[in-house]
């Protein structure tokens, strides 16, 4: 049984028409259809957090989504983060502060810190531990990667500081 | 994992998802969130062969003053907008204290309440949180509505009162009496996770200081949310000493509950940590209903 779904999604500013079958994952839209392979797939249930993107302006799993749920939606993915060739000063910042080692984890824990460092111009260090804690990262030991949400608050609020 | 293949059904009002409902009837699954039925499906524990998604039906999400100073939530209304919500602060602060210890930040932006409450998870915080506010569920289907006391609504391990052809369409939670305090705290492993226990009190007191009424929810010990009945029956008509709160911590971690073990804790621990939680929820409910 194929059950197919013609769907417009708007990712990155770019409006997609596609059709999907309807057990299609939205993580898999973003990856296979699309090719937008910043998004990653770390366990499919929810667990890891790698798979985050924008849903609307809100961090979300996309792996606990389907894509045909995305239809008439705006999602943002890493690839959405900066214009081609740019950073984003919370890129900037993972880089300067050593936040990844491998990175596999990288677009998941930037896409949920995207709205929080914008919206958090002063959190304390468990508000920031709160806002990641629903990402896993194997490599770092997350010290860096709250070093890294410190400095792009930084640079994105005080910068004459 | 990939999900098996289902035929998808998004209608945007209750109505039409009632008869979608009627029409598939055991073969059906709403989907709400997502946040637990779409992990399942990845794992094919779950393979519905229709899916039924509540996400357009947009009537389902409000958050709105009861008459009895309590609230009415519809059944689509995520985490995060219970979270946030300042109705939710004034009117049901047990609701609002527990809201963050749901999940991660990102599942709270996709669950809802009536997600929640279907799913029935023991381990889960508003099914507790639902029986302590002794609060009510709607359940409609294109037989017709009732509504059901949250005691009669979880009946088992991720069971419910709910029909196939019926679904949650709304939530209604009573606020708390006057002089009555109320506290909840759970032990995870990190924060976010499921817990191994959470306990969920509130505690009426009478102008003399004695215990009115009672109440003390536990969660992650049983096949259901259990009630803490053996504590309030010794609490009852009694001025609550640090002694006596002790006494019905502990009596109600002996009697009261049903852990299990497994591999994030045995099933002695997980009473040990009941005894400790209820204490401690009981004393802070105590003390917020003597100010
Ligand atoms: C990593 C992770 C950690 C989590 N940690 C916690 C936690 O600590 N505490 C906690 O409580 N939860 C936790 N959750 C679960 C989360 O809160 C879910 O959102 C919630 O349990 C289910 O809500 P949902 O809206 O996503 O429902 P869905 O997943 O969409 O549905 C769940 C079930 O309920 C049924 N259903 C949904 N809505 C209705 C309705 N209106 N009427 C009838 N049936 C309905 C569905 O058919 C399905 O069987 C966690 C989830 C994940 C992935
Ligand atoms: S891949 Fe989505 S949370 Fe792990
Ligand atoms: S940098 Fe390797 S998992 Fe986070």
């Amino acid at each position: 049984m194929t059950d197919l779904h013609t769907i417009r999604v708007t990712v990155n500013g770019t409006t997609y028409e596609r059709t999907v079958e309807a057990r299609m994952l939205l993580s898999d839209f973003i990856r296979h259809e699309l090719g937008l392979t910043g998004t990653h797939v770390g366990c499919e249930h929810g667990v890891c957090g790698a798979c985050t993107v924008l849903f609307d302006g809100q961090p979300v799993r996309s792996c606990l989504m389907f894509a045909v749920q995305a239809d008439g939606h705006e999602i943002m993915t890493v690839e959405g983060l900066a214009p081609e060739g740019e950073m984003h000063p919370l890129q900037e910042a993972f880089h300067e502060a050593h936040a990844l080692q491998c990175g596999f984890c990288t677009p998941g824990f930037l896409m949920t810190l995207k709205p929080f460092v914008e919206t958090h111009p002063n959190p304390t260090e468990e508000e920031i531990r709160k806002a990641i804690s629903g990402n896993l990262c194997r490599c770092t030991g997350y010290q860096h990667i709250i070093e890294a949400v410190k400095l792009a608050i930084k640079k994105i609020h005080h910068t004459d500081a | 994992m990939k999900p098996p293949a289902f035929k998808y059904y998004a209608p945007s009002s209750v109505e039409e998802a009632l008869a979608l409902l009627a029409e598939h009837g055991y073969d059906a699954k709403i989907l709400a969130g997502g946040q637990s039925l779409i992990p399942t499906m990845n794992f094919r524990l779950a393979q519905p062969g229709v899916l039924v998604d509540l996400n357009r039906v947009s009537e389902l999400a409000f958050i709105r003053p009861a008459d009895d100073g309590g609230l009415l939530i519809g059944a689509m209304t995520r985490h995060v907008q219970v979270e946030t919500s300042d109705l939710v602060a004034q009117r049901l602060p047990l609701l609002h204290e527990t809201m963050p210890f749901i999940a991660h930040p990102q599942i709270r932006n996709r669950g809802t309440y009536g997600g929640s409450i279907s799913h029935a998870d023991p381990a889960a915080e508003l099914p507790a949180i639902t029986v302590t506010h002794r609060g009510k569920i709607h359940l409609r289907s294109t037989r017709g509505s009732r509504w059901v006391d949250a005691d009669d609504f979880f009946v088992g391990l991720f069971t419910t009162a709910l029909e196939p052809d019926e679904m949650v369409v709304e939530i209604a939670l009573p606020p708390l009496p006057p002089r009555t305090g109320w506290a909840f705290d759970e032990f995870s492993r990190r924060h976010g996770d499921f817990a191994l226990v959470g306990v969920a009190a509130a505690v009426t007191l009478d102008p003399a200081g004695a215990v009115e009424d009672a109440r003390l929810v536990f969660m992650g010990v049983g096949d259901r949310p259990m009630k803490g009945d053996t504590a309030v029956a010794l609490l009852r008509g009694q001025v609550p000493s640090a002694d006596l709160i002790e006494e019905a911590a502990t009596r109600a971690a002996q009697e009261d509950i049903d852990p299990f073990g497994d591999v994030h804790a045995s099933a002695a621990f997980r009473r040990h940590l009941a005894a400790v939680l209820a204490k401690r929820v009981l004393t802070r409910a105590v003390e917020r209903a003597n100010r």
